[in-house]
C-alpha cells in the first residue's frame, strides 16, 4: 500500500509540471499585454511598461520565467500577482467559498441521488423507475447555466427571494444552497443512475439469488448484501466529483455572483494576470489529484477485491 | 500486470454516461464483439446476420427512445442545414423599437433586446451547435481512438508516455482549459465563420481526447488476448492489418456509444463557452450567446421568453443525442442486455 | 462562556448609549474606551481593484481614483456639486502671464503621518512623477512644465534602457519648478496654460510626504498599499477584498469627512454589487447594471429617494479607424454614419435613459460645454443619412464595429449596427474583443478597420481635457490619429488665453472644427446612476459619479 501511494505521488510530479507548463505557455501567449488597460482609457507610457516588465520578469525568455515560477512553486510560494497581492491570499479568500459550494452540491448528490437511485433500482420497471431514468436524462441534457437561469426565474416568479436568495455574494451557507443544488444537479443525476445500475446488477448476482432462495426477505437481502456492494462505486464516484465540481463551478459562480475560485480564474485571464491563473489552477489540479488518490486508496480499503499491491 | 487503478479519472463522467463508470470500466469494456467476426473485413461485419451490429440494430428499433431521439436529431439537422425551411424571417433584421416583446402572433417566441425575432434566431442557432458537436466528436473520436489503439496495442514505453500525456490534459479542468485556449487565439474581425467554429472544435478536441483514448485503450487490452488476434499475429500479419481488421472492429462498440453521448455533451460545452462570452462570436448566431444575453437578472424578470426558447432548443438537442447514445450503448453492451 | 456573552451585551448597550447622547467626544472614563469602536459610523461602498499603487503619480483609472479622492489633497479641490475649483492646500495661486505661477501653501496642513505639507513635497513629488525611468503613468500631466522633455527617455518609442545609459534622461528635476520657501513655490509652463489652476486639482498633482522618498521612493511596495497622504481619510487596510479608509486624525483641511470608516468592498461584477445593495449588505453603489435600468426597474426596487441620476464627466464615441482606406478623406461618409445612428431610441431602450444622446464631443457636466456643437451630424435622420451616404460613395464590404466584450458593450453595439444596417443597408458587424486590453492593443497597432469604441472619463473638469488629450496631434489617446493644423492652432491659442471664459470660447471653436472633420462619431454621454441604502442620511453624488465624503452622513 505504501509503495502504491509513493508511486502515485511520484507520478503526480510530471503531471503537475506538464499542466503548469501548458497553462504557463497559454497564458503567456494570450494576446494583449498585462499592462494595457491599467492606465484608464489611455495607453501606458513606455517607461511604465519597462518598469512593469522588470518587476514581473516579463523581459526574460519564457523558459526562464517558467523556471523562476516553478522554483517558487516548489518552495510553496505561489507568487505575487500584478496587483501586488499575494496569490495565496487571493486564493485563501475564495477557496473556502468554492469548497463549501462543492460540498453542498455533493450533499445534494448523496441525499437526493442515492435515494432516487435506490427507489428506482428496487422498483425496477415501475413508474418510479421510469420517472427517475427519464428525469435524470433530462437533467443531464440541460446545461448548468440554463438550470441556473431557470432556477432564478422560478424563485423570482414565486417571490421566494426572502427565503431562497438568488444571489450569493457573501457566500454564506444559506445563500449557497440554491447554487449548490444547481451545481450538483448533474451529480445528482449521475449518482441516481449509477446507484440504480449497480443495484440492479447486484440484485441479479448469484449471491443474491442464493440468499433469496434460502428464504431471506427481499428487504433483508437488499439491506444486508446488496446495498454495501452497490454503494461502493457510488461513493468512489462522489469522491472524484469533489475535484471536478470545484473546477466546474465557474459557471455557477458567475450566475449567482459567487466570489469563488472559478470567477477569480476567469477574471485573472481577462486581466492577463498569469501568476494568478497558473497559481489558482495549479491548486485545483493538486486538489484533484490528491482527492483522486485518497479515493483510490479508500476504494482498496472498502472493496477487498481490489488490491493495490 | 495492467495497472487497474490509474489514469482514468476525469473521463469518468463521460464514461459513466455510457453506463461504464464502475471503477473497473476502463479495462472492462463491452465483451469482445463476437467470434463470428474473426477474419472478416469490418465493413462486411454489419451485413452478416447475428453480428454485434445487426443485433444492436434489432435491439434499438424496438425502443421508442430510439425513434424519438432520431426524429429530434433529424429535425435539428435539417434546421442546421436549411433554416429557411422553418422561418421566412431574417434573423438579423432587428428593430429596436420592437424590443422585448412577449410571444404573440407576429413574433411566435417574442423579440429579444435588439427587437430581433427570437424564433428566427433560435432556428438559425441550430447550425453552430450541430457543427461544433459533430466536428468535435469526430476530432475527439479519431484522435482518442488512435492514441488509445497505439497505446493499448504497442504498450510499453509508448503506453506510459501517452498515458501521462493524457493525464496532463485530464488534470486541467475542461472548461477552464477551454477558456484559456480560446482566449489565447481570439478571432479577428475578418476571421471566417468556419474558422471561428473550428477554434471551438479544436479547443474541445484538445482537452477531451484522453477520455476516448482511455476507453479505447481499455477495449484494446481486452481484445488483444483473444485467439483471433493472437492467431493473426502468429500468421505474420502486419501490426496495421491486425489493428484494422481485428482489433479495431471489436473495440469500437463502446467508443461509438460514448461518442454519440459526447456529441450532446460537446454541444452543451460550446453553449457554455459562448455563454461565458468566449466561444462563438458575432455574427455567428448561437444558442449559448442568446442565453447569455437573456440571463441577466433584470431581463429574466422582465422578458423570460428570451431565455426560455433558446434554452429549450439547446436542451432538446443535447437530450436527443444523449438518448440515442444510451440506446446504442444498451444495444451494443451485451452485459446489460 | 455565559459570563463572556453578558459582558459583550453590556458593552454593546454602553456603546448604544454613547450614540444616543450624540456628539459624545470622548468616553467619560478610561474603562469604556474599548467600546468606542462600536460607536464608530461606517459606510460600505462599491469598490473595484485598483490597477496601480494608490499614489497620485500612478493611479489614473477610476477604481483607484475614487480612493485617492478621499485620501489625497491637492492644491485645489473641486466642488462636489459644480466641479468648480476651490483652493485646498493652496492659499493662493497667482500668475500674470499664464506661464509663471506662484503657489503659496496654507501653513500647518498635515500629512496623515503628522508631518507638514511643504513646498518641497510638491516639487519632489512632481519631479518623481515626471522622471520617466520611474515609470509613473501620470507623467504626461506634467508635460506643460518647462523641462519635462528633458526628463523623458530617448530609447525606441521613448523606452528607458538601463543597459544603454544614453537613452536615459539627462536631468532628474524639472526646470520649471522652484522652491521659494517652505510654503511657496513657482511653476513655469513652456506654453501659456490658462486652465492650469483647474488641472491642479487632479490627483496626479498631489504632494508626496518625506517618508516616501526616505523609504526608497518605491510606490509598488508597501507605500502604494497603505500610502501616506494629506486627505481627509487614510487607508488602514488594503486587501484583495476590501480597502478600508478611516478618518485621518491629522487632517486640517476644509473638507473633513463625517463618517468614521469608509469600506471599499472590492467587487468584480457590478451585478454582485447591485444584489448586495438590494439585500442591504452594501451602502453605496455608483453604477447600476443596464438590465436593471430598463423600464426604471432599479428605482422601483430601491425607491426614488435612495437613488440619484445626473450628468457625468464622460463621453462615449465611435472612433473611425485611421488605417481604414475607405474612411480617409471622406468626412461625408463618417457623417452619414453618424446621422444613421438612432441615439434617442438606443439610449432609451438599451440604457433605460441612463445615457444622453451626444450633441458634441464635450460632456455637459464640464465647464465650457456648448450644446449642439455637432449639429445635424449627430441627429438621427434616415433620409439625410441615406442621401449623404449615397453622395459619399458608401462603404464597401463589411463595416466592423469593434468593442470589448468584457464591458457590457455588446448590447448597444448590436443596436448601433442594426441601426446602421437598417438605415443605410451597410453590412455592419459587431466584433467583440475578449477584453479592453485586446482592443487597445489592436487599436494602437492600427490593426482595426471600421469603427471601434472609445470612452473618455475626464481627468479634470475642463473642456480642454476633452480635446487636447484625444484630438491633438500625436496625443497618446488620439486613436483616430486626428491631425488638423487649424485645430492645433486653436488649442494653442486657447491655452494662452487671458482668462478661462476666453479660453473656453476658443476651445469651443476648436470643437466646432471637429464637427467638420468628424474624426469620431459621438454616441452619448453616460450619466451617473447611483443608489444607496437606507442607512445613509445625507449624500451628494458628484459629477465624477462618486459620493462626496465631506457631506456624507449616516442615520443615527
Amino acid at each position: 500500500m505504501t509503495k502504491y501511494i509513493v508511486r502515485r505521488l511520484l507520478q503526480m510530479i510530471p503531471v503537475i509540471i506538464g499542466a503548469t507548463f501548458i497553462l504557463f505557455v497559454l497564458v503567456f501567449a494570450l494576446p494583449g499585454e498585462p499592462w494595457q488597460g491599467r492606465c484608464g482609457e489611455r495607453p501606458c507610457p513606455p517607461a511604465y511598461v519597462d518598469a512593469f516588465k522588470k518587476e514581473y520578469n516579463l523581459d526574460k525568455p519564457l523558459l526562464i520565467q517558467y523556471g523562476i515560477y516553478l522554483g517558487r512553486l516548489l518552495r510553496g510560494d505561489l507568487g505575487t500577482n500584478f496587483y501586488n497581492n499575494r496569490v495565496i491570499d487571493e486564493l485563501a479568500v475564495r477557496y473556502p467559498t468554492t469548497v463549501t459550494l462543492a460540498l453542498i452540491a455533493i450533499a445534494f448528490a448523496i441525499v437526493i441521488g442515492i435515494t432516487a437511485g435506490l427507489v428506482a433500482g428496487i422498483n425496477r420497471g415501475s413508474f418510479l423507475d421510469t420517472l427517475v431514468t427519464v428525469s435524470t436524462l433530462v437533467v443531464i441534457s440541460v446545461p448548468v447555466f440554463v438550470i441556473g437561469g431557470l432556477a432564478q426565474w422560478s424563485i423570482l416568479k414565486l417571490k421566494l427571494t426572502d427565503i431562497i436568495p438568488v444571489t450569493a455574494t457573501q457566500g454564506t451557507i444559506g445563500q449557497l444552497i440554491l447554487p449548490g443544488l444547481v451545481l450538483g444537479s448533474l451529480s445528482v443525476a449521475y449518482v441516481a443512475r449509477l446507484t440504480r445500475t449497480n443495484l440492479v446488477e447486484n440484485l441479479r448476482a448469484d449471491y443474491v439469488r442464493t440468499a433469496r432462495a434460502k428464504g431471506l426477505s427481499k428487504s433483508r437481502v437488499i439491506g444486508l448484501h446488496t446495498l454495501r456492494n452497490s454503494l461502493i462505486p457510488v461513493i468512489t464516484f462522489i469522491g472524484y466529483e469533489i475535484g471536478s465540481l470545484m473546477g466546474g463551478a465557474i459557471v455557477t459562480e458567475r450566475i449567482f455572483n459567487i466570489n469563488g475560485i472559478g470567477g477569480f480564474i476567469f477574471r485573472s485571464i481577462e486581466q492577463r494576470d498569469g501568476v494568478s491563473v497558473v497559481g489558482a489552477v495549479t491548486v485545483l489540479v493538486l486538489v484533484y489529484l490528491v482527492v483522486n488518490l485518497i479515493v483510490d486508496v479508500l476504494y482498496g480499503v472498502l472493496d477487498p477485491r481490489i488490491s493495490h499491491d | 500486470m495492467i495497472d487497474r487503478r490509474d489514469h482514468k479519472d476525469r473521463g469518468r463522467r463521460e464514461q459513466f454516461l455510457a453506463g461504464l463508470a464502475e471503477p473497473d470500466l476502463a479495462v472492462e469494456p463491452p465483451e469482445p464483439a463476437s467470434d463470428l467476426l474473426v477474419g472478416e473485413e469490418p465493413t462486411g461485419a454489419a451485413d452478416k446476420p447475428h453480428s454485434l451490429w445487426t443485433d444492436a440494430w434489432w435491439q434499438m428499433r424496438r425502443r421508442p427512445m430510439f425513434w424519438i431521439s432520431t426524429a429530434l436529431i433529424i429535425i435539428f439537422a435539417v434546421m442546421a442545414v436549411w433554416p429557411s425551411l422553418f422561418t421566412s424571417l431574417d434573423p438579423r433584421y432587428c428593430l429596436l423599437a420592437e424590443s422585448r416583446q412577449p410571444p404573440g402572433r407576429q413574433h411566435w417566441f417574442g423579440t429579444d433586446i435588439q427587437g430581433c425575432d427570437v424564433y428566427a434566431r433560435t432556428v438559425y442557432g441550430a447550425r453552430s451547435s450541430i457543427l461544433v458537436g459533430v466536428f468535435a466528436t469526430l476530432g475527439v473520436t479519431v484522435i482518442g481512438s488512435f492514441v488509445g489503439l497505439v497505446s493499448g496495442y504497442f504498450g510499453h514505453w509508448l503506453d506510459v508516455l501517452l498515458s501521462r500525456l493524457g493525464e496532463i490534459f485530464f488534470a486541467i479542468p475542461t472548461l477552464l482549459g477551454g477558456i484559456v485556449i480560446l482566449y489565447s487565439f481570439p478571432s479577428k474581425p475578418d476571421t471566417p465563420y468556419f474558422v471561428v467554429v473550428g477554434k471551438v472544435v479544436l479547443a474541445i478536441t484538445l482537452l477531451a481526447w484522453p477520455s476516448i483514448a482511455r476507453l479505447m485503450r481499455g477495449s484494446v487490452l481486452q481484445v488483444m488476448p483473444n485467439e483471433y488476434v493472437v492467431a493473426a499475429q502468429g500468421l505474420g500479419a502486419s501490426s496495421a492489418r491486425v489493428i484494422v481488421s481485428h482489433v479495431l472492429p471489436n473495440a469500437m462498440a463502446g467508443v461509438i456509444a460514448v461518442a454519440t453521448i459526447n456529441l450532446g455533451v460537446y454541444i452543451a460545452l460550446e453553449a457554455t463557452l459562448s455563454f461565458l462570452g468566449i466561444g462563438l462570436q458575432e455574427p455567428a448566431i448561437s444558442w449559448g450567446i442568446a442565453i447569455s444575453a437573456a440571463s441577466k437578472m433584470g431581463y429574466i424578470t422582465s422578458a423570460p421568453h428570451m431565455l426560455l426558447f433558446p434554452s429549450l432548443f439547446l436542451s432538446l438537442t443535447v437530450l436527443a443525442f444523449i438518448m440515442l447514445g444510451e440506446v446504442a450503448r444498451d444495444a451494443l453492451d451485451p452485459k446489460l442486455r | 462562556m455565559g459570563f463572556g456573552t453578558r459582558t459583550i451585551a453590556v458593552a454593546a448597550l454602553a456603546a448604544f448609549a454613547l450614540v444616543g447622547t450624540a456628539c459624545a467626544q470622548n468616553s467619560p472614563d478610561g474603562q469604556s474606551t474599548g467600546d468606542d469602536s462600536a460607536a464608530l459610523t461606517e459606510v460600505s461602498v462599491h469598490g473595484c481593484t485598483p490597477q496601480n499603487p494608490l499614489v497620485g503619480a500612478w493611479t489614473n483609472e477610476t477604481c483607484g481614483g475614487h480612493i485617492l479622492d478621499s485620501i489625497q489633497s491637492q492644491l485645489i479641490r473641486y466642488d462636489s456639486k459644480t466641479m468648480e475649483p476651490k483652493l485646498d492646500i493652496a492659499e493662493s495661486i497667482e500668475t500674470d502671464d499664464a506661464k509663471l505661477f506662484t503657489v503659496k501653501l496654507k501653513p500647518g496642513y498635515l500629512f496623515s503621518d503628522g508631518t507638514e505639507v511643504k513646498a518641497e513635497n510638491f516639487v519632489d513629488a512632481w519631479n518623481y512623477t515626471a522622471y520617466a525611468p520611474n515609470g509613473a503613468p501620470q507623467s504626461t500631466f506634467l508635460s506643460p512644465v518647462v523641462g519635462w522633455d528633458q526628463l523623458q527617455c530617448t530609447g525606441e518609442e521613448g523606452a528607458c534602457d538601463e543597459a544603454q545609459p544614453s537613452t536615459l534622461p539627462a536631468k532628474e528635476t524639472l526646470d520649471g519648478l522652484k522652491v521659494v520657501d517652505d510654503h511657496t513655490f513657482t511653476i513655469e509652463t513652456a506654453e501659456p496654460t490658462s486652465n492650469l489652476l483647474v488641472r491642479l486639482g487632479y490627483t496626479a498633482f498631489a504632494p508626496l510626504p518625506d517618508v516616501f522618498f526616505s523609504s526608497g521612493a518605491d510606490a509598488a511596495g508597501d507605500f502604494g498599499k497603505l500610502p501616506v497622504a494629506a486627505g481627509p481619510y487614510k487607508v488602514t487596510e488594503n486587501t484583495a477584498t476590501q480597502i478600508v479608509l478611516e478618518k485621518n486624525e491629522h487632517y486640517t483641511g476644509a473638507f473633513p469627512g463625517q463618517v468614521d470608516r469608509i469600506v471599499h468592498r472590492i467587487y468584480s461584477d457590478l451585478a454582485a454589487g447591485w444584489a448586495d445593495l438590494v439585500a442591504g449588505n452594501l451602502d453605496f453603489l455608483d453604477a447600476i447594471p443596464t438590465d436593471q435600468l430598463v423600464d426604471d426597474a432599479w428605482i422601483g426596487i430601491v425607491g426614488k429617494d435612495r437613488t440619484a441620476s445626473g450628468v457625468a464627466g464622460r463621453i462615449e464615441v465611435l472612433t473611425v479607424s485611421p488605417t481604414d482606406p475607405q474612411f480617409q478623406n471622406n468626412p461625408l461618409l463618417r457623417q452619414a454614419l453618424g446621422e444613421a445612428i438612432d441615439r434617442e431610441t438606443i439610449t432609451k431602450v438599451i440604457f433605460g435613459g441612463s445615457r444622453l444622446p451626444a450633441d458634441g464631443w464635450v460632456s455637459p457636466a464640464v465647464d465650457g460645454y456648448k450644446s449642439g456643437q455637432c449639429g445635424a451630424a449627430c441627429v438621427y435622420d434616415a433620409d439625410k443619412a441615406k442621401a449623404d451616404y449615397a453622395a459619399s460613395g458608401g462603404y464597401q464590404g463589411v463595416l466592423t464595429l469593434t468593442v470589448n466584450g468584457d464591458g457590457g458593450h455588446k448590447d448597444w453595439a448590436d443596436a448601433v449596427c442594426n441601426s446602421l444596417r437598417n438605415t443605410l443597408e451597410v453590412d455592419c458587424q459587431v466584433v467583440l474583443t475578449p477584453d479592453f486590453r485586446t482592443l487597445l492593443n489592436s487599436a494602437s497597432n492600427g490593426e482595426l478597420t471600421g469603427l471601434f469604441r472609445s470612452g473618455w472619463v475626464q481627468d479634470y473638469p475642463s473642456i480642454e481635457n476633452y480635446l487636447t488629450p484625444i484630438y491633438s496631434r500625436g496625443a497618446e489617446s488620439n486613436y483616430s490619429r486626428y491631425d488638423n493644423p487649424d485645430f492645433e492652432a486653436k488649442l494653442t491659442e486657447a491655452a494662452a488665453a487671458d482668462d478661462l471664459d476666453e479660453a473656453n470660447k476658443l476651445y469651443q471653436e476648436a470643437e466646432a472644427i471637429l464637427a467638420n472633420d468628424y474624426p469620431t462619431l459621438p454616441l452619448w454621454y453616460p450619466t451617473t446612476s447611483a443608489a444607496w441604502s437606507d442607512k445613509i442620511d445625507v449624500i451628494d453624488v458628484t459629477p465624477t459619479s462618486w459620493l462626496d465624503t465631506s457631506s456624507l452622513t449616516v442615520k443615527s
